[in-house]
């Protein structure tokens, strides 16, 4: 179908709507305390690094990104290998009581976390994990798990009965016929599920800051250090933003045709 | 829908994922339980106190009033979101490189942490230093969302609808991909308008999405946290205290663990029920079909 020009006029002005307010953020990086304070620019009038240069030669700013990487790599790695067999699972038998575990698996995520954190802390204390990578981790696993179960689901019921059965006759055992045979046929879908994963996990703040005190503390947690007694630095807050949007636009970059491919199958 | 083979040796190949969200899950909610139904003074001394916590929590005006608030925004996010959402699906490239850019240009605000989303929308919305309270001030609006208990709400709204309307887009994106070509062939052969497309073809195919999308909406929603306190702070009064930070204040500002345990579960309840109720209503219009 052709497109018109009205359609693309919306579409131009909804990205407008999306894109100003993170103009201003990264504008302000560039911009100087007193700059900020002082009138309104459009555009920085002296352009500065000093925000930047802040933040990657101080260890306790670098790190907090550090750590983010950390703990959402691992957590993509840990739902990924659960949640792949449990996704074929779902997507090809029946079994007691599947239907309610999933409406509990789903169930999870609508847990108020004001009041939940206490025990979540006193948790992973107990078991040593206080301020470790991987409690984060697992902690995120609570609402990725069952998000990448359904992406996954989805895109193995795509995936006809008939492969299963033809490679159980060539005499493959069944984790070899996953491995070889399964996995790659729904390469885009764990493209997509790494995608929704990532976002889960990088964008949580409550879970991670609660878990952590200091080595393992998430950038998100840090930033909250620009308010001094002096007031809040603007400058350095608005740079701190700008470097946790960049993973997200890389992943996104990375992952896109999986993504487009994805979405094309009708499945998120 | 394919055939599926009934075979309980399935439960294997799920275990993994069975422990490792019970692990996440059935400690800390039977904690919360426990708090529920004691009077903590400290770590040694607890009273049992039964269903007093609840009874007391069912008739707090300040825990019922952001109750109230909480359900009309979410009401209001929805409202907004669900319709804007399904717009932009519909105005997106279907083909080409064009395609790609616009799906990655649309998800981008779902990838910034939610404390960040706060922090753009302080930067961007303070009257002295954001172009957005700068440009509605210079219209001749009086604004200023750190005094004004209205327009804090509204910036709050504008900030979720900015952040969340292209999940809703995303996902209404994917589904409208899933209609075969050949459906649009038939409606052109029909001389079908365009609101005929939409109601009869499309609006259907999007129903199964939809339903993920609303619920998606209404538990974040119903349970936002961190972009209001990062951007009002719950003001000014308590004009954008919503639910959790309500709950946030009594359980660690004023150490009230056992009624904000007991408001907790409440809390919980209300999210299931909604989500069983409006999962339940839309599978009984599915068989009424």
């Amino acid at each position: 179908m052709d497109y018109s020009l009205r359609k693309k006029l919306g579409l131009a002005l909804y990205i407008v709507f999306l894109f100003i307010p993170i103009y201003w953020l990264v504008i302000m990086s560039f911009k100087g305390t007193e700059e900020i304070l002082g009138g309104l620019t459009l555009w920085p009038q002296s352009f500065t690094f000093d925000n930047y240069h802040t933040i990657f030669t101080d260890s306790t700013w670098y790190m907090g990104y550090v750590n983010s990487m950390i703990y959402v790599s691992m957590n993509m790695a840990i739902t990924l290998v659960v949640a792949l067999p449990a996704a074929y699972a779902f997507s090809r038998y029946r079994f007691i009581g599947d239907s309610h575990l999933f409406f509990w698996l789903l169930s999870n995520r609508m847990a108020p976390p004001a009041v939940f954190l206490l025990p979540f802390f006193q948790l992973y204390s107990s078991v040593g994990l206080f301020d470790t990578h991987i409690a984060v981790a697992l902690a995120h696993c609570l609402f990725t798990v069952p998000l990448a179960v359904w992406i996954l689901e989805g895109f193995m019921s795509g995936v006809p009965r008939e492969v299963d059965e033809t490679a159980y006759i060539d005499g493959y055992s069944f984790p070899k016929f996953f491995l070889r045979i399964f996995l790659p046929m729904i390469r885009s879908g764990i493209g997509v599920t790494a995608f929704f994963c990532f976002m889960f996990s990088w964008v949580e703040l409550l879970f991670a800051r609660t878990l952590t005190s200091v080595d393992a503390k998430p950038i998100a947690a840090i930033m909250t250090r620009t308010v001094g007694a002096a007031g809040i630095d603007w400058g350095l807050l608005a740079a701190a933003g700008v470097l946790t949007i960049i993973p997200g636009i890389l992943v996104i970059w990375f992952v896109r045709n999986h993504v487009a491919k994805g979405f094309a199958l009708g499945r998120v | 829908m394919q055939r599926k083979v009934r075979d309980n040796k399935a439960w294997f190949l799920v275990l993994p994922v069975f422990i490792l969200v019970a692990f996440s899950a059935i400690v800390p909610i039977m904690t919360v339980v426990n708090y529920s139904v004691q009077d903590i003074f400290d770590q040694n001394t607890a009273y049992f106190v039964g269903a007093e916590w609840y009874r007391e929590m069912l008739r707090n005006p300040a825990l019922l009033d952001s109750l109230g608030r909480q359900f009309f925004f979410s009401f209001s996010v929805l409202a907004i979101e669900v319709p804007l959402g399904i717009l932009i699906a519909l105005v997106m490239p279907t083909k080409g490189r064009m395609a790609a850019v616009s799906l990655i240009l649309v998800a981008i605000p779902l990838l910034i942490p939610w404390n960040v989303v706060g922090t753009i929308w302080q930067i961007f919305s303070r009257a002295d230093i954001g172009l957005f309270g700068y440009a509605v001030n210079a219209v001749g609006i009086d604004y200023n969302y750190t005094s004004d208990p209205t327009a804090a709400w509204l910036t709050v709204l504008l900030m979720d609808v900015w952040h969340w309307t292209p999940l809703i887009a995303l996902l209404c994106y994917s589904g409208l991909r899933a209609i075969p070509e050949a459906f649009y062939q038939a409606a052109r052969i029909d001389r079908a308008s365009k609101w005929a497309i939409f109601r009869h073809i499309q609006l259907p195919r999007l129903k199964s999405v939809l339903v993920i999308g609303v619920l998606l909406r209404f538990m974040d929603s119903f349970m936002i946290y961190t972009e209001p306190f990062v951007l009002t702070g719950g003001g000014p009064g308590n004009s954008t205290t919503f639910l959790s930070q309500a709950l946030t204040q009594m359980a660690i500002g004023q150490f009230d663990i056992g009624p904000a345990a007991a408001f907790s579960l409440i809390y919980y309840l209300i999210v299931l029920l909604v989500c069983y109720a409006f999962f339940t209503a839309i599978n009984q219009l599915d068989k009424a079909k």
